[in-house]
């Protein structure tokens, strides 16, 4: 027999529990642990939500309810604009198997209202819903992820091999900001393997070609160029507007100073590193994980250094590294998946086999053991310094 | 006893360019005599006087021997040693 609408909802409010939106605020403030649900429409969640709540249109419940909330167990408190979508919904997710739903009546309209918190999330404009809809659709980024990212401050140490792609990726994902530190000038064999450069640009400065390129990928990025050597005098002021280091750089003495200063200041450093046919891959998290002087605690003298004369490098493996570290910087971002802390990925392309090996904080570690020796930045002397080796 | 050592490409010139080379010894540092007998030169760019160079890193299979037990750090019949130096390029 045909329903109507209020014998349904009749229906409905019998086999579900409600609760008043006092009783709502109430457990907000005591702390008591449940998911809120809202189940609005995408441009009414954007005007504004509950503080911490998980949002499912309720057109997309059945399809997403098992991705977003796992534990068919646990309590949930599901809420819309007046009570009667979020009842429907609650009735749904019991069908599903879900043991402890209740729903708010009325709903956010008269939470606003009471000037109960609330949040508004960063509005994406149309076209960044656009751009970035393959994120979006990741419930791991979403639009709140996305908003990080566009909010986010990247310095990428390097526009040459490693950072040419970390660079790309970075811009391309939607990072705000994208700082690049080289003082080098753009030559011709740099484009073996530095895709962020042409020929058209052979001769301009490195972080002028580069910001051309993001900015044709990417016209909303906001690129800070330091076209100038990361030094002991320079490194506080480069470093203090970003929040995570991508290190591409290419000696010793920089390698330590990024690591000293990062120390310090307490901001990650995704580092990578290449020689020839092999490239290293980690995420230093300072006193949380080892940092580089923990794995490695002095540079090699020049004469034990991996002689430049060898130097060389097959063109594409700084693409896999560069992008591998652009990954951990996004995760870092995001603050989603594990880390390469705590573990050095090597990658062996003519072997093309990676490995993983352990690294540990070092209790001795001059820089961030138990006792420090290192309290200032040091400039270890550039013992490879020939022109066009980034 | 035999020993796979993984040897990385700035010391494939004392390995006749090979990347795994096998040694044996009870111990790392047994190990490395043992290695610097077949390659000459080797033993130098991965010990000074005191101990393992600091840019060098050994690791037992997964784990650096410096948290293990050094240059006495015991080895046993297929273990891998992978020599990994610090690298800078970019």
């Amino acid at each position: 027999m045909a329903k109507t609408f209020q014998e349904i909802m009749a229906e409905t409010r019998r086999a579900i529990h409600e609760i008043s939106l006092e009783e709502l605020k109430a457990r907000l403030e005591s702390g008591q642990g449940f998911t809120l649900v809202d189940v609005r429409e995408g441009d009414e969640y954007r005007a504004g939500y509950i503080p911490g709540a998980v949002h499912i249109p309720r057109g997309h419940l059945e399809s997403k309810a098992e991705t977003l909330l796992p534990r068919k167990d646990a309590p949930l408190l599901v809420y819309c604009a007046g009570g009667t979508r979020s009842a429907l919904a609650a009735k749904t997710l019991q069908e599903m198997g879900y043991t402890h739903v209740e729903s708010a009546n009325p709903g956010f309209s008269q939470w606003k209202d009471r000037r109960y918190p609330m949040e508004v999330p960063r509005v994406l404009t149309a076209e960044q819903r656009d751009r970035y809809s393959r994120h979006l659709l990741l419930p791991e980024v979403g639009e709140k992820g996305q908003a990080k990212l566009l909010d986010a401050r990247v310095l990428c140490l390097g526009a040459g091999g490693l950072g040419a792609p970390a660079a790309l990726y970075l811009a391309a994902a939607g990072v705000g900001t994208i700082g690049l530190v080289d003082a080098d000038v753009v030559d011709a064999s740099n484009l073996q393997r530095q895709v962020i450069h042409s020929v058209a640009t052979v001769g301009m400065p490195k972080v002028d070609s580069a910001e051309k390129t993001l900015k044709g990928l990417n016209p909303e990025l906001n690129v800070v160029k330091f076209q100038e050597r990361l030094t002991s005098e320079n490194v506080d002021r480069i470093f203090d507007g970003f929040d995570v280091i991508v290190d591409g750089c290419d000696n010793f003495p920089t390698r330590y100073l990024v690591n000293d200063a990062s120390v310090m200041k307490r901001k990650p450093v995704v580092h990578g590193s290449i020689f020839r046919f092999e490239g290293q891959v980690t995420t230093f998290i300072p006193y949380e994980g080892p940092c580089y002087r923990c794995l490695y605690p002095e540079p090699p003298p020049a004469h034990l250094a991996p002689s430049c004369q060898e130097a060389g490098v097959l063109g594409v493996l700084p693409g896999l590294i560069g992008m591998i570290q652009a990954t951990e910087a996004i995760k870092l971002v995001l603050k989603i998946g594990t880390s390469l802390a705590g573990r050095l990925l090597t990658y062996d392309s003519l072997g093309m086999k990676f490995r993983e090996l352990k690294l540990r904080r070092d209790d001795g570690c001059p820089m961030c053991g138990k006792n420090p020796s290192i309290d200032h930045y040091i400039d270890y002397e550039n013992f490879c310094a020939l022109p066009g080796q980034s | 006893m035999a020993i796979t050592v993984r040897v990385p490409t700035q010391l494939r010139t004392l390995t006749e360019g090979k990347e795994e080379v096998t040694g044996t010894g009870a111990t790392v540092g047994e190990l490395i005599d043992q290695l610097e007998s077949v390659h000459p030169g080797l033993k130098d760019r991965l010990l000074d006087a005191k101990g393992i160079r600091r840019f060098v890193n050994l690791y037992l299979n997964e784990d650096d021997v410096r948290f293990l037990d050094g240059l006495n750090t015991r080895l046993k019949d297929s273990d891998t040693l992978t020599i990994v130096p610090a690298i800078a390029g970019g």
